[in-house]
């Protein structure tokens, strides 16, 4: 099977729904004759040219709105956000007018845009370009959030994405871009709302979404090696929808629960995580449900001190032996 | 009317020797024709009152932002669309709505929500739609519609359709970066858009010359290349014909955008909650109502020319508010929506179950 990156692989994807669907476009800042800010478009302006592949200038709300109101009338858009963080610019747009349209006109109409780009720290590019705004979209009812963690996810959920009649909220990841694995060519579908148990286990559920799940897988490797802790982790791949039936599974199996995750802790995906356990799988658990985010402070840019309040494999290792005590 | 081309230098002239009477397009205007535009903006105007009452009844919740002194405005522009032209407005839709051939009964439930409503009861006064009649609403916040518009129209140029979106706003939109934004991608990308300002002179209580610098608000067009126009005689409904009707012929043909300014009034407050006694005084209201109220001075020309007659002006009225009280009567008759009708309407994969393709829970307690 091939192997290809992350970035091939959500290059692939936009191209094989652009050649299969008319009403396709991929939309964004420098996405066609820079080749994309991050070169996830790269080559596609030449292959598929203008009217597919559009330049838009430095306008969030305006090109955002735009999209959404082209959705309106039957087009998918796919929007690059160059970082995922420039949301907050079309925030009116994206929560008022992509998450609401279908709502207020009484389901009269559909809203099928895709907004992506990479929503992470990491990269020494400070606080107003690190926003993890994954609990913030997927608050808001209307919406679909979807954070891929491997290339072969990142793939089969775009797909599903842009054929999506919802809007998609879809959170990519510049430090996994350059990351490989196997996937098939061709067109294969993941579909939104089903996690993947990437590993499995019996002493603990290490359960998480984006990035952080490549750092827990080893974690777990060092729990087994130095303990001989079984943990099983889980990807949610999709936040809204949520597999609730797959987390709760897990925990009722293991009994105990870290959550993982690059956001901030107030109102985290993990804090949504936990309450769904306590409520549904409370008499299952020998431990509270534990939470490992970024330290709950703007991102710093200090490059030594980011890698602090990340997740690390550390942190994460850490974090599973205090859940097993 | 004044206008002036984009480039030019020339400062706003006023036409003294026009006459919209004679403009090509409102010539060939039927005697049928021109009773229909006088008897669409009596019913606007009968409906709101008739919102008006409920709503002090305590019938309609939230606001309500009534149109009352702009009917000619909607009606003007709407009559001159064609099957691929679409339009989009802010939060005082009700005259839009009505032009395009909405209902008054799904409107006045949906004012009082119900699930009879355009919306089923989940958008209210200030959010209708009827994508059928290619109007895209009723939009709550001031200028969010614009992007939206911008692209209706930028989906018509993809689709190579001959149409255009008139994507209306009020006078205090403008200064909303999204306006502006959307005014560099319509001129940037010749896209096939109407940007009409129905500028009634306040932006809820702030007056222009406290909200708006420069000298006009279309004006501020020419910094994107775009063609613009004022309409000082927004109350006479066939000059908004003409001038519209010219805007939309440059983007049918040209696929050109054009920001068209629109001066008109409103008599009551920017919605009913507002006491209307801090920001204008009563003469100011009483004097355009007198001189420029577009349902008079368009009624005095019709009878004029013996279009209308003052039985049929009687009839006309006693019909729209008729179709007023029935539409009070239907919304009062018609059931609230369901506890279950909440969660409806949210994503299209949960009301369309046989083809939803993702899983897991979408709805959380």
């Amino acid at each position: 099977m091939p192997v290809i990156t992350y970035r091939e692989a959500l290059r692939a994807a936009m191209s094989e729904e652009i050649e299969r669907d008319p009403n396709v476009v991929l939309m964004g800042e420098e996405v066609a004759q820079f080749n994309g800010a991050y070169k996830i478009s790269e080559g596609m302006l030449a292959k598929y040219g203008p009217k597919r592949i559009v330049d838009t200038p430095i306008s969030e709300a305006g090109f955002i709105g735009m999209g959404v109101g082209a959705a309106m009338l039957g087009l998918r858009p796919v929007m690059e956000l160059m970082f995922f963080s420039f949301y907050s610019v079309a925030f009116d747009q994206i929560f008022n007018n992509a998450a609401n349209i279908r709502y207020m006109s009484g389901g009269l109409i559909n809203c099928p845009i895709v907004i992506r780009g990479p929503a992470n720290g990491g990269t020494n590019v400070g606080a107003t370009h690190s926003h993890t705004p994954e609990s913030i979209a997927a608050y808001h009812p209307g919406i679909k959030v979807v954070v891929p963690s491997n290339a072969y996810d990142a793939k089969g959920l775009m797909k599903s994405a842009i054929r999506d009649n919802d809007p998609v909220m879809f959170l990519e990841n510049t430090i996994l871009y350059g990351e490989a694995c196997e996937v098939p060519d061709g067109g294969y579908l993941v579909p939104l709302g089903k996690a993947s148990i990437m590993r499995a286990g019996t002493d603990i559920s290490i359960i998480g979404h984006g990035r952080s799940i490549q750092l827990a897988l080893k974690s777990a490797d060092l729990l087994k090696a130095k303990h001989n802790i079984n943990a099983e982790v889980v990807d949610l791949r999709s936040i809204r929808p949520l597999d609730v039936e797959t987390i709760l599974n897990s925990v009722k199996k293991t009994s105990r629960c870290l959550y993982v995750e690059e956001s901030k802790p107030f109102c985290s995906v993990g804090a949504m995580v936990a309450c769904l356990i306590s409520d549904q799988a409370f008499d299952y658990l020998d431990a509270p449900v534990k939470r490992l985010t970024s330290i709950d402070a703007p991102a710093i840019y200090s490059p030594p001190l980011e890698k602090l309040q990340l997740p690390s494999v550390e942190r994460i290792y850490q974090a599973a032996l205090d859940t097993l005590k | 009317m004044t206008k002036k081309p984009s480039s030019s230098k020339k400062t706003e002239v006023t036409d003294l020797g026009y006459d919209a009477r004679q403009a090509p397009i409102n010539i060939k205007l039927g005697q049928d024709e021109k009773i229909a535009l006088y008897r669409d903006m009596v019913r606007i105007r009968r409906f709101e009152e008739r919102c008006l009452r409920s709503y002090q009844q305590g019938k309609i919740g939230g606001f309500l932002h009534l149109y009352i002194g702009q009917e000619s405005i909607a009606v003007g522009c709407t009559s001159v669309m064609g099957k691929d032209d679409h339009i989009i407005t802010a939060y005082r839709d009700h005259g839009h709505a009505l032009a395009v051939g909405m209902g008054m009964n799904e409107m006045m439930a949906e004012n009082y929500g119900k699930v009879t409503g355009c919306s089923k009861g989940k958008g209210g006064s200030m959010h209708y739609f009827d994508p059928s009649r290619n109007f895209w609403g009723g939009h709550g916040i001031v200028g969010g519609q614009i992007p939206l518009g911008t692209g209706l129209a930028y989906a018509l140029k993809y689709k190579g359709l001959k149409g255009a979106c008139m994507a209306f706003m009020g006078d205090g939109s403008v200064n909303q970066g999204a306006v502006h934004e959307s005014y560099n991608l319509a001129a940037l990308w010749s896209l096939p858009v109407v940007f009409i300002i129905e500028n009634n002179g306040y932006s809820m209580g702030t007056s222009q010359e406290r909200s708006s610098a420069g000298p006009s608000l279309a004006e501020r067009a020419e910094g994107y290349g775009m063609n613009w126009t004022i309409i000082e005689d927004g109350h006479d409904v066939l000059a908004v014909r003409d001038q519209v009707g010219q805007a939309l012929k440059l983007a049918h043909d040209k696929s050109l955008p054009s920001v068209l300014e629109i001066r008109t009034y409103r008599y009551r407050g920017h919605s009913v909650a507002d006491p209307d006694t801090t920001y204008r005084d009563k003469a100011e209201i009483e004097a355009y109502k007198s001189t420029k109220d577009p349902l008079s001075v368009f009624q005095l020309s019709l009878l004029a020319e013996q279009t209308l007659t003052t039985e049929l002006i009687q009839k006309i009225d006693e019909s729209a508010c008729a179709e007023a009280e029935t539409s009070a009567q239907f919304a009062e008759a018609s059931p609230y929506p369901s506890l279950e009708d909440i969660k409806k309407d949210v994503y299209w994969e949960i009301d369309n179950p046989a083809d939803r393709k993702s899983v897991g829970a979408l709805f959380f307690d």
